[in-house]
């Protein structure tokens, strides 16, 4: 990970202290519209979401503190443990499925030639359109008016893919994702695929390895900072997800897939208190940054 | 070795076809009508109640224009600062930067929709492609940097002696070098502006002010009824039409900017 810039002087040595001074200054001026954007969109927000969480504050109206209700009333919601139930069991069946089929793409398409070039678009190609409207497809898709799942699969049997049992909505939303994101986590571990210098290839099977030796003992760990930077990924995406189950399943049946994200829209915006989902959101926030941290602490480390 | 080059082939064309199924399916379901196949659906979904109107397709440009302009100016700027200078707090401000990708956006947006209002850009389009910028930030950031950094110091300097300001060699040389890295940029920027349902979702309240992907998901769960899925799906297509034919013509560059840019760290 070379995230930080390396400090190297970018004026020649020969310049004289002033002209690097003003230097600094253009510098910090190119910067400015950035550090704007930043300062008023994230960091400020960021604040302000930990603010409202301790206060009661009604979508119109102003708010009052009340510190730390927000919090000790998440432990009553009932809808919001189903919600994060769900989520869980989403994000692991979602990592796991997700992470085989992409790196299995990967592995296929990874060698030039003929016809990988078509093949690396047509996976990719879904993850051009826009999430919501992939989420609108699949509900034509799985219908039972239009869609031609039901007369392959179901036959005469009528079966409401997205809304019929917890089981095919959860399955309904699965499929969908897999679709709409396997090809982009296709590429990403293919780049890392590519990084991997072809003699390390070359003098294993010199030493007599077999594929699948070769696999467990060359690729896999080469490739472990880019296997972690898509699980993490995914991890982060499926605990957030939202548009899938809004527009696919509608958080049914019986609210049986209404994820967390959607609790806090909820909160905020049907319920209208905006302090309860700050209050989740921050919950939420903090086990991303736990989560997060600790995976490139682990990347680091291993890495080193 | 044939028999495994023919297995190949098979599995290949076989997910080739799963995968370009759905988009294909979606095309035709749209153009289908109970007598065969016309744009009967489009005509519904431009004119019935909860239809896209001409004031949703401008709202939409407008937050695209807007977004991808406000991200390729900030991310140019931005990446000339860390790619070519030293200045105080370099380092901490690209850390935060990058920190956007470390705190999910769905739990910020609570606070941005109150933080709008207190500065008058609540349900505004401005008020979203300046928060939908912020998203695109981490990536587009790191992606200029890199861009400026690749390029060959004397390119600069040359400029530079020949009595250019800094500001002058970003225009006259150094934007045409990293080109590619503004192409995917700005297909990233266009991408989301153009396809993002949940801010905006959140971010505007008025139906006038509503973007094209908020009218046709509007369609779906603004219906107590009967959904109508053939100008659901006439919405779908339209909606996905300019970002396929965007990114298959754009798509040698942004693969490999993709590839040696944003994901070199």
């Amino acid at each position: 990970m070379t995230l930080l810039a390396p400090a190297r002087p970018t004026v020649l040595p020969s310049a004289p202290p002033r002209r690097k001074r003003n230097k600094q200054w253009i510098g910090a001026l190119y910067a400015a519209p950035t550090a704007f954007v930043v300062g008023m969109f994230f960091v400020v927000p960021l604040g302000l979401v930990v603010w409202m969480s301790l206060h009661h504050w009604p979508l119109l109206g102003a708010p009052t503190l009340n510190a730390p209700e927000n919090y000790a009333g998440l432990g009553d919601d009932e809808l919001l443990r189903t919600a994060v139930w769900f989520t869980l069991k989403y994000t692991v069946v979602v990592t796991v499925l997700l992470f085989a089929l992409s790196f299995g793409l990967a592995l296929m398409v990874q060698h030039r030639r003929r016809g990988v070039g078509l093949l690396r678009t047509a996976f990719f190609l879904p993850a051009a359109v826009g999430f919501a409207s992939a989420s609108l497809l699949f509900l034509g898709l799985l219908s039972d008016e239009i869609g031609p799942v039901n007369d392959l699969l179901a036959g005469d049997a009528y079966v409401s893919w997205t809304s019929g049992s917890p089981n095919t909505a959860l399955g309904s939303a699965v499929v969908l994702v897999l679709w709409r994101f396997a090809g982009f986590n296709m590429l990403i571990l293919l780049t890392g695929l590519q990084a991997i210098p072809l003699d390390v290839y070359e003098a294993a099977r010199l030493d007599g390895a077999t594929r699948f030796q070769i696999f467990r003992r060359i690729t896999v760990p080469l490739m472990r900072p880019t296997i972690a930077l898509v699980l993490t990924l995914m991890i982060t995406g499926s605990l957030l997800a939202f548009d899938q189950f809004w527009i696919l399943t509608r958080g049914g049946p019986d609210n049986s897939t209404t994820s967390l994200v959607m609790v806090i829209y909820r909160e905020a915006f049907i319920e209208l208190d905006l302090g309860s989902a700050a209050a989740i959101s921050v919950v939420l926030l903090g086990v991303l940054v736990v989560f997060n941290a600790i995976q490139l602490g682990v990347l680091r480390r291993r890495s080193q | 070795m044939k028999l495994r080059s023919t297995a190949f082939g098979v599995t290949g064309a076989a997910l080739a076809i799963l995968f370009l199924f759905p988009l294909l399916w979606s095309a035709w379901a749209s153009t289908r009508t109970p007598t065969g196949f016309g744009l009967e659906n489009y005509r519904r979904l431009f004119t019935s109640d909860n239809g896209i109107r001409v004031e949703h397709v401008v709202n939409s440009l407008t937050v695209c224009a807007l977004t991808v302009g406000g991200t390729l100016l900030v991310a140019t700027l931005g990446g000339y600062a860390f790619g070519r200078f030293t200045f105080p707090g370099k380092n901490a401000l690209f850390l935060l930067t990058l920190a956007i990708l470390m705190v999910p956006y769905a739990t910020i947006l609570i606070a941005l929709y109150v933080l709008l209002e207190w500065i008058g850009l609540q349900d505004s389009l401005l008020g979203l492609s300046l928060v939908l910028i912020m998203f695109q930030l981490p990536f587009s950031i790191f992606m200029m940097r890199n861009a400026f950094e690749a390029i060959p110091k004397e390119l600069e300097e040359s400029a530079l002696i020949d009595g250019c300001t800094s500001f002058g060699a970003l225009t006259r040389i150094m934007l045409h070098a990293v080109r590619p890295g503004l192409i995917t940029v700005g297909l990233f920027a266009f991408l989301t502006s153009w396809s993002e349902f949940f801010a905006p979702l959140i971010l505007l309240n008025s139906t006038s002010k509503f973007t094209v992907m908020l009218a046709v998901v509007n369609m779906r769960t603004a219906s107590f009824g009967a959904i109508d899925y053939a100008a659901l799906e006439a919405g779908v297509t339209f909606m996905a039409v300019p970002c396929l034919l965007l990114f298959l013509v754009l798509q040698r560059s942004y693969v490999r900017g993709f590839m040696s840019g944003a994901l070199r760290g």
